[in-house]
């Protein structure tokens, strides 16, 4: 197993020529399902209810590259969260397959790491407590290196401050902090995110806003993140792909080339965010299916 | 200092009440014996050590009752949360002798065990075990789902989730549980005391009970004091540091 600190070390060193694969994959093309983090196989799930059965993803086929920001866009019931639980292994789907690193998903593993709306800390630990719940699971590290991991990631999204404090006592958005340092702690590739901050208010998510990114590209994390936010998406994503409802389908898919750090209130982003809303009532050409969108597409569309 | 004050204020108005009914002389003292006597039955009982030994008989069949209470009810609970069929089972026998007031197990205890120390210990673990099961069944049915399935994503599974996340998810319920529990084996040991006379020890029931049939007032409303206040302290002994750290992790209402 490759020592925790000398891959943390490399991480926060890009410009070492002697980093890893990933770094030299990152401009592959979209469809290179070798090297692809997560691959996503005609993967349909129907949920089977009393009241009938709900088609809730079909068809869906999808391929995420290494260090990879894809946004997943759609309204509530377009299928969006039903398939970040199944790249998460929560849940399994009922045809086709899923494949993080090219092997077949079967369960929830420490290589992806999920966070909720909900920051779905644990109240009985203190911050640092909770941090330190993932890392007790992984394997190969003494009681002081997982101390330090933790610490290392609270002072990255910065909580330094607040290692012992107790849940209760931080706010909506500290908390959601929280929450990251512990999907970041055990040093996961592949970071889903299913709408984490639809319940923070403006200023604190845009906050947030940044730190993703910064956090994206300090770790070269594949983020997969789910919201029905457009102008986040535009924001966040280097690609968006927008989900038609009944059934759960990818109806577009747009590349969002814009320089980082993004600024959520920019006009570039707002187009964007425009176009995507469009595709999202299903008022663009329904030829422009399944073609990516690029910067300039948009710009003719918002002419 | 204030509240310390009005409570104190508002005891010895009790007190005071209390002596002035006894010197007018409404009830023969032989029912409402005076403040002083009591005092004085206290005093002499534990200058010669009966109330003292009373005490820790008492005390060792509650907690040994108690804790065996415990240690059965608290799997019990956990196993009526987890399967349907023991839920269906041991489930609805839990509820249903948790309706059954304990002094109901006295006549059964006797007949099983004879006027021992084990009928003694039978009836005070089943005014406490049933309780137990149900707070923790309880306690584990509202662990927010949530937490299992981030519990999940992280590589917890199985019994480490057990251990690390449901049982202390459900830790107010515990706590709850468990205090409860108390309160019931406490009221079955003094009903069992009293009702049956174990000779390997006398318990603070038992003092209760002679002093009825010595038509000894003092001595009933002394013991009955004495009751009072170790069923206070050992609530405060026992459970506010839990409820301490409940308030502490948890931010619920400070309690104590």
């Amino acid at each position: 197993m490759m020592n925790f600190w000398a891959e943390h070390f490399r991480r926060s060193h890009p410009e070492d020529p002697s980093l890893s694969l990933q770094e030299t994959s990152e401009r592959c093309r979209s469809d290179d399902t070798v090297h692809a983090k997560l691959v996503v196989e005609n993967v349909s799930k129907v949920f089977v209810t009393k009241r009938g059965n709900t088609e809730a993803l079909v068809g869906i086929s999808l391929v995420v590259q290494p260090a990879e920001f894809v946004c997943l866009v759609g309204r509530s019931g377009s299928g969006k969260s039903t398939l970040l639980n199944l790249i998460a292994g929560l849940e399994k789907p009922g045809q086709g397959r899923v494949l993080a690193d090219g092997k077949p998903v079967t369960g929830p593993g420490a290589d992806r790491m999920m966070m909720f709306q909900e920051p779905a800390l644990f109240p009985w630990l203190d911050v640092i407590g909770n941090v330190l719940f993932g890392l007790k699971l992984k394997s190969g590290l003494t009681r002081t290196e997982r101390r330090e991991v933790a610490e290392f990631y609270l002072r990255s999204v910065g909580l330094e401050k607040f290692v012992h404090s107790n849940i209760h006592e931080l706010s909506g958005g500290m908390k959601q902090r929280v929450a990251l340092a512990r999907a970041l702690a055990p040093n996961p590739k592949v970071l889903l995110m299913d709408e984490p901050f639809a319940a923070l208010d403006a200023l604190t998510r845009e906050q947030f806003y940044d730190d993703i990114q910064r956090i994206w590209r300090e770790y070269k994390k594949t983020i997969v993140l789910v919201t029905h936010n457009v102008r986040e998406a535009a924001c966040l994503g280097e690609r968006v792909l927008v989900f038609s409802k009944h059934p759960g389908r990818i109806a577009h898919e747009f590349i969002v080339g814009l320089q980082r750090p993004r600024d959520i209130n920019s006009v570039a982003v707002a187009n964007y965010a425009t176009v995507i809303t469009r595709a999202l009532k299903g008022a663009l050409d329904p030829e422009l299916r399944g073609k990516p969108l690029g910067a300039d597409e948009v710009a003719a569309l918002t002419a | 200092m204030k509240r310390l004050l009005f409570a104190s204020l508002l005891f010895l108005a009790i007190l005071l009440l209390w002596q002035s009914v006894v010197s007018i002389g409404v009830w023969s003292p032989v029912l409402l014996p005076s403040p002083e006597s009591v005092l004085r039955y206290l005093y002499t009982s534990i200058t010669d050590g009966t109330l003292l030994e009373a005490s820790l008989v008492t005390m060792r069949r509650l907690l040994l009752g108690y804790c065996i209470g415990l240690v059965l009810g608290l799997p019990l609970g956990l196993l009526t949360a987890r399967f349907e069929i023991c839920e269906d089972t041991i489930g609805v026998i839990a509820l249903g002798l948790q309706t059954l007031p304990s002094v109901c197990w006295i006549p059964l205890a006797l007949l099983w065990f004879g006027q021992t120390e084990n009928a003694m210990l039978f009836v005070v673990i089943m005014g406490s075990v049933w309780s137990m099961a149900i707070a923790t069944d309880n306690g584990v049915r509202h662990v927010p789902p949530i937490y299992l399935r981030a519990a999940r994503t992280m590589g917890s599974r199985g019994l480490h989730t057990w251990f690390a996340v449901v049982l202390p998810a459900s830790l107010p319920f515990l706590v709850t549980g468990m205090k409860q529990s108390w309160a019931f084996a406490w009221r079955s040991l003094m009903a069992a005391e009293i009702y049956v006379t174990v000779l390997t020890g006398f318990g603070l029931g038992q003092l209760l009970h002679f002093g009825r049939e010595l038509n000894s007032m003092e001595q009933v409303i002394g013991v009955m004091i004495v009751i009072v206040l170790i069923g206070l302290s050992t609530d405060k002994i026992l459970f506010s540091p839990w409820e301490q750290f409940l308030h502490h992790r948890w931010g619920t209402a400070k309690t104590g």
